[in-house]
């Protein structure tokens, strides 16, 4: 059986006016994979996730999403991304909007569900994220670690085939992140396609099934965790792997 | 002094009088507030297309109407559209000015509004697949409206006083049905009436922006 790349970018290159940014990445990724793309700050790896779901246009190659070509014109961008669930660093939750509402709000206005139907699905979606109790509140009312938890409970409760993290943990106070990490494994274990940018280490290396290593606008390796953290093959990797442990 | 200024049998004679100018009065401030927040809308929903051939006649647009003086605007209608062939009597001339000049405002306060709210919620809705203007419906504006409510009153407090221009274009709102009332008796109580009407509704908001000001001032710290 030949498996079926669910995202598969080619080519990929993004100028930001004279800063060329993507210079050429290629990423293919398999259904129920999690991916971890790591690398230094300016890498490039935030805007290659953000030409993913075309949040940045990117400024030439393709990018095919479980069989749709994204960057077509033909393409309903709108209906494309419910396919794609994303969660920021910065949460970005509606501030305006009770927890229930920041999930049901696409499932109504995009999915066209009525109120009652996306009510019960957003209610199964925080209650998959552990915050059934808090369907009420509003993002204020919630810690940094609830309130990821509930970005996270928006985007799954569209039923998307591949999930985005970026850097979803950055923000977070040390003794929050446990909670997130929690909700994404159990995320991967019941199959969902991932990619993750994050510098959560132990993370990557119990739970990835690759390691993509980035910088200056190209993929440098992957492999398999063990082999990109215990025996990386470029000075580059080694150098960055070696800088991320000492902290 | 009480007989010339709070003249007790003038107030009831002039009372009819005044009591038309005030009913005149709030239904013009009915049409010209949302007509201007209308215009406004529009304004800063054009404001959001960064395109230059959008953007530069935009920005001359607005420009113009906040440097023309809404009295100067409201008489060149009134005294200069007859001679282009086109009478339209205050009450239209009134509306248009206030909607040029006043929507020019609240079109500043809806723009400054829109770009307090983060990008980063519009990205999280694009994200799961609302369209732009769903993003700035749903999203950006209930936000951009929270954030500069006091400004919104503020000029919505102006625009009510502004609408004792109409006076001069002979529609008979308050100020200028007591300053008929005046003629007519020869006392300058009806004014005062007046001045003590406009005191009365402009007060409570007044008192509710204030109000507004606090809480946002609260929130900040």
């Amino acid at each position: 059986m030949t498996q079926k790349h669910i995202v598969e970018a080619r080519g990929i290159h993004k100028h930001f006016g004279a800063l060329h940014v993507l210079k050429g990445v290629d990423l293919k990724v398999d259904e129920r994979e999690l991916v971890f793309v790591i690398g230094p700050s300016g890498s490039g790896k935030s805007t290659l996730l953000r030409c993913l779901n075309r949040l940045e246009e990117p400024s030439s190659g393709s990018v095919v999403v479980d069989g749709i070509d994204m960057l077509s014109p033909k393409t309903d961008i709108n209906h494309a991304r419910q396919r794609i669930g994303m969660v920021f660093q910065s949460f970005n939750l509606y501030p305006h909007m009770t927890a229930l509402g920041n999930v049901t709000l696409a499932l109504r206005k995009v999915a066209g569900k009525s109120r009652a139907e996306a009510d019960a699905l957003a209610r199964a979606a925080l209650d998959r994220v552990g915050l059934a109790d808090r369907a009420d509140h509003t993002p204020g009312q919630l810690s940094g670690g609830q309130q990821q938890r509930v970005a996270i409970a928006r985007s799954i409760a569209l039923e998307p085939r591949v999930m985005l993290f970026d850097e979803p943990t950055s923000a977070l106070d040390p003794e929050l992140v446990g909670s997130v990490l929690e909700v994404m494994r159990g995320l991967r274990e019941s199959g969902m396609t991932m990619i993750v940018v994050s510098h959560e280490m132990g993370f990557a290396r119990n739970a990835a099934d690759r390691v993509v290593f980035m910088d200056d606008g190209l993929i440098v390796e992957q492999g398999p965790p063990a082999s990109i953290f215990e025996n990386p093959a470029h000075e580059r990797t080694r150098a960055f792997i070696g800088q991320i442990q000492r902290h | 002094m009480i007989q010339t200024f709070f003249n007790l049998d003038i107030m009831m004679a002039a009372w009819p009088i005044v009591l038309s100018g005030l009913k005149n009065t709030i239904l013009l401030s009915l049409i010209v507030v949302p007509l201007g927040l209308l215009g406004g809308l529009i304004l800063a929903l054009l404001a959001s297309i960064k395109h230059p051939l959008v953007r530069w006649p935009l920005m001359a647009w607005v420009d113009f109407f906040r440097a023309f003086p809404p009295l100067v605007l409201l008489i060149l209608l009134f005294a200069g559209l007859p001679f282009a062939g086109l009478e339209l009597g205050g009450f239209a001339c009134v509306a248009i000015a206030f909607f040029l000049n006043t929507g020019s405002y609240y079109g500043e306060i809806f723009r400054a509004g829109i770009e307090s709210v983060p990008n980063g919620q519009v990205e999280a809705a694009r994200s799961t697949g609302l369209s732009r203007l769903q993003a700035m419906r749903y999203v950006v504006l209930p936000q951009a409206v929270r954030n500069v409510l006091p400004d919104l009153l503020s000029n919505t407090l102006e625009v009510v006083k502004l609408t004792s221009l109409g006076s001069v274009v002979a529609v008979p709102e308050l100020l200028y049905e007591a300053r008929q009332a005046q003629s007519i008796t020869y006392n300058p109580t009806p004014i005062v009436m007046a001045a003590v009407i406009y005191f009365l509704i402009l007060w409570p908001l007044v008192r509710l922006l204030s109000r507004l000001e606090n809480r946002a001032l609260a929130g900040r710290r």
